[in-house]
């Protein structure tokens, strides 16, 4: 999974696999990160609460 | 009781009703547990698999669970990138079902593997060159994405969207779900075709060996393809399950016959594409490695030729016809044959992929394998079903999975409207949200 | 060691058994299991789930006395090659817990990293791979006759024949102190290879000719490692698993069973698989 453990190569099977795995689970958390800090500051900004969306 | 919990504008079963519900489901799941722990605790010789029947009934389960749950990545799909937006009225639902089924995938593979505790070892010697290696990798990132498809379902609770973090954050997480949905769609593209290439790659042995596109089996594209195909019917056919349970008319038809359509269509050109390939295997693959037909579904005392009609006539191609015409689409019951030929087809497929290439002869002096699961075996594979009942309860009795519901279901009046639906009133309800 | 392995042709270590030799007395299944630390039940009557490294096939021409006419079959791991490297088992292992060496082109199962999927019995048409479904229990004081030089195996993993890779650790160790270079061909030898009072097996480099194996074999490299001897054959040769374990026989319908072809094909004439 990671270029240290020993069974890593770097060629193109690896590279393509784990390219996709990575730019997916960047999108992932980098969505979920954004969310939340927007999140925190809509909050702080006051805005919410009930009875609007 | 629960009453502040329950989402605005909708009637629910008595609390009484509802516990009573919870437990009988809930010793079903009790039931799974002992099992599962059985499993644990003593091992795989639990269960009825052997030398010959590594792969039983718990990776068709997995299989199939996972084909089912594709509604929730193609009505996404359907719904945030191509532009479908009467689906917004289903996808929660669809959502919700695809959660149930890849988190119960996740549970069967965990009770599955013989060290449970070293399964983690998928992830950290990873093989690239192992199809199942991309589906551990594509399904788990996938039940990520379902997850975060779900929170906001969650956090629209009633109580819970009270919280003006959770408003906000559910707010934001709406706002780019159309981002989740794309990646969800990249990553089931690849875990549902790597399901169908486990078997795919296995040039040892004919039954489920294909050829394919450079490193893909034709088994990868038709298991996406079908999963796509395959999976709206199940969502719709769960949703008719849920209508019929409720008593209640929850989503439009404008919108069930739109994804039975486009379900409809798929199923058409992934039945034609399955009978191509079914077609080039039984007149060139198999026979160039010295097997036939005959070999396959003869000489045993289960499989036969009926299981390739099934799969491929009952539940492909009848089903395809029914809702691709617009007069039998319409017509409520046979909508609901579709359906579940569909699911019966789809389910068979797996079965097919799984266990007959288990049990099928390569050696020739070797005899069939058939075999039977332990209850072990059936009651883990319960578990999740009982699981996936029970969250559906809870989520439809706390959470506004249908947005139609409170127009189509109105609780203000004694006697229904034009609707066909079945409601009471409920005077101590807040009216319906805005 | 890699500097010394660059420098070193690559070996295929293989067999070839001869089963108008052998007799099914079950010598080597015996064998195998006492070397290789094999566990064992007390109730051993189903066969599909008992582990058997090695394991008899019975075979019979299908005819009625007095043509009737039988065949024991030995079925180690075929240590199968497929095309560089890329044998059924080891490509679709999800933890690299079976790897094919390209030193000695023996299939290795490391047990400690298997978790037991069981996909690559899945993927084995020999049926060559076995899951502990039971955790070793061994008589009282027997344990104390297990083989130091095999790791027991635990509950939950998926075990096969090595080739009595340890052997092989051993004399490679001996050469070393040595200060030769290979391992000659008496050194390493399999434990089912010494076991069989019919001298049935014979176990070598299949890339020295000067290994009998070699020379009873005399592997094509240009066609797919097959035999040029006539009498020989591979188990499910067209599939093109690529194997390293050679079967020999004058019987005609012996040399058929060992792979499947359509009525009109003729035996030992296969087409090439389309991988």
């Amino acid at each position: 999974m990671f270029p240290f453990s020993f069974e890593w190569l770097w060629d193109a099977g690896h590279i393509v696999f784990h390219g996709g795995l990575w730019y997916a689970l960047n999108i992932i958390g980098i969505g979920m990160t954004y969310c939340i800090i927007k999140a925190v500051i809509d909050t702080s900004k006051g805005k919410g609460g009930h009875g609007h969306h | 009781m629960d009453t502040a919990l329950i989402p605005k504008g909708v009637k629910r079963c008595p609390m009484w009703q509802f516990l009573l519900g919870l437990g009988i489901v809930g010793a079903v799941l009790l039931w799974g547990v002992y099992a599962m722990l059985l499993c644990w605790f003593k091992g795989l010789n639990q269960t009825n698999m052997n030398d010959y029947y590594g792969f039983a009934l718990w990776i068709w389960a997995d299989l199939a669970v996972i084909a089912l749950g594709g509604g929730a990545f193609f009505s996404g799909l359907l719904r945030y990138i191509i532009g479908k937006d009467e689906l917004k009225h289903i996808i929660n639902y669809a959502v919700l079902i695809g959660f149930i089924c890849y988190s119960s995938a996740l549970l069967i593979l965990a009770i599955d593997i013989g060290q449970p505790l070293r399964g983690w070892f998928i992830f950290w010697h990873a093989n690239v060159h192992s199809m199942l290696t991309e589906v551990a990798f594509c399904l788990s990132c996938y039940f990520a994405v379902l997850t975060i498809e779900y929170i906001p379902l969650i956090l629209e609770n009633r109580q819970l969207d009270k919280v003006p973090f959770f408003h906000n954050l559910s707010h934001n997480m709406h706002e780019i779900m159309a981002v989740f949905a794309a990646t969800g769609a990249f990553l089931s593209f690849f875990h549902q075709g790597s399901l169908g290439g486990v078997a795919g790659v296995l040039f040892g042995r004919p039954f489920a060996f294909r050829e394919g596109l450079l490193i893909w089996p034709w088994t990868f594209f038709l298991f996406t393809w079908s999963a796509a195909a395959y999976g709206p019917c199940f969502t719709l056919l769960i949703t008719w399950i849920t209508e019929k349970v409720t008593r209640k008319k929850l989503v439009k038809d404008n919108v069930i016959e739109l994804l039975a359509k486009i379900s409809g269509w798929m199923i058409f050109t992934y039945t034609i594409a399955k009978i191509c390939d079914t077609t080039r295997w039984a007149n060139i693959t198999a026979p160039g490695l010295g097997q036939n037909l005959a070999d396959f579904y003869t000489g045993n005392a289960f499989y036969g030729y009926w299981i390739l009609f099934a799969e491929i006539v009952l539940g492909g191609v009848v089903p395809a016809i029914i809702l691709i015409s617009a007069g039998l689409r319409k017509h409520p019951t046979w909508r609901v044959v579709a359906f579940f030929l569909g699911v019966m087809g789809v389910s068979l497929n797996r079965w097919v992929m799984v266990l007959q290439v288990m049990a099928v002869p390569i050696l020739p002096f070797d005899t069939w394998a058939l075999y039977y699961p332990s209850w072990q075996e059936v009651a883990t594979t319960l578990l999740p079903v009982a699981y996936g009942i029970i969250l559906i309860m809870i989520s439809y009795r706390y959470l506004p999975i249908f947005p139609q519901e409170a127009e189509l279901n109105p609780i203000e009046e004694e006697t229904s409207t034009a609707v066909e639906a079945h409601t009471k009133s409920a005077p101590d309800l807040e009216p319906a949200k805005a | 060691m890699k500097h010394e392995q660059n420098h070193t042709t690559p070996m295929r270590y293989g067999m070839a058994i001869d089963l108008d030799k052998c007799t099914g007395c079950g010598a080597c299944m015996t064998a195998c299991m006492a070397e290789n630390n094999v566990p064992f039940k007390e109730d051993e009557s189903d066969k599909l789930v008992s582990i058997t490294w090695m394991r008899i096939f019975e075979l019979n021409n299908g005819k009625a006395f007095p043509d009737t006419d039988i065949c024991y079959l030995p079925r180690p791991c075929q240590h199968c090659e497929g095309h560089g490297g890329h044998s059924p088992c080891v490509s679709v292992c999800p933890a690299t817990a079976t790897d094919y060496s390209q030193e000695t082109g023996i299939v290795s199962q490391i047990y400690t990293r298997c978790f037991g999927c069981r996909y690559c019995m899945g993927a084995c048409p020999y049926h060559a791979r076995y899951f502990n479904w039971w955790d070793p229990v061994w008589p009282d004081g027997m344990e104390k006759y297990l083989s130091p030089n095999v790791s027991v195996r635990m509950r939950g993993v998926v075990e096969k024949c090595s080739f009595c890779f340890h052997r092989y650790q051993l004399a490679k160790n001996q050469v070393y102190l040595d200060g030769e270079r290979k391992v000659p061909e008496a050194d390493y030898q399999t434990a089912c290879t010494q076991a069989c009072p019919a001298g049935a097996i014979v176990f070598g480099d299949l890339n020295n000719p000067e290994h009998q194996v070699h020379q009873i074999v005399k592997p094509d490299s240009e066609n797919g490692n097959k035999s040029r001897n006539p009498r020989a054959f591979r188990l499910l040769e067209r599939l093109g698993t690529n194997t390293k374990v050679y079967y020999l026989s004058n019987r005609e319908w012996v040399r058929r069973a060992g792979d499947n072809y359509l009525a009109h094909e003729k035996t030992g004439q296969v087409s090439k698989p389309h991988h």
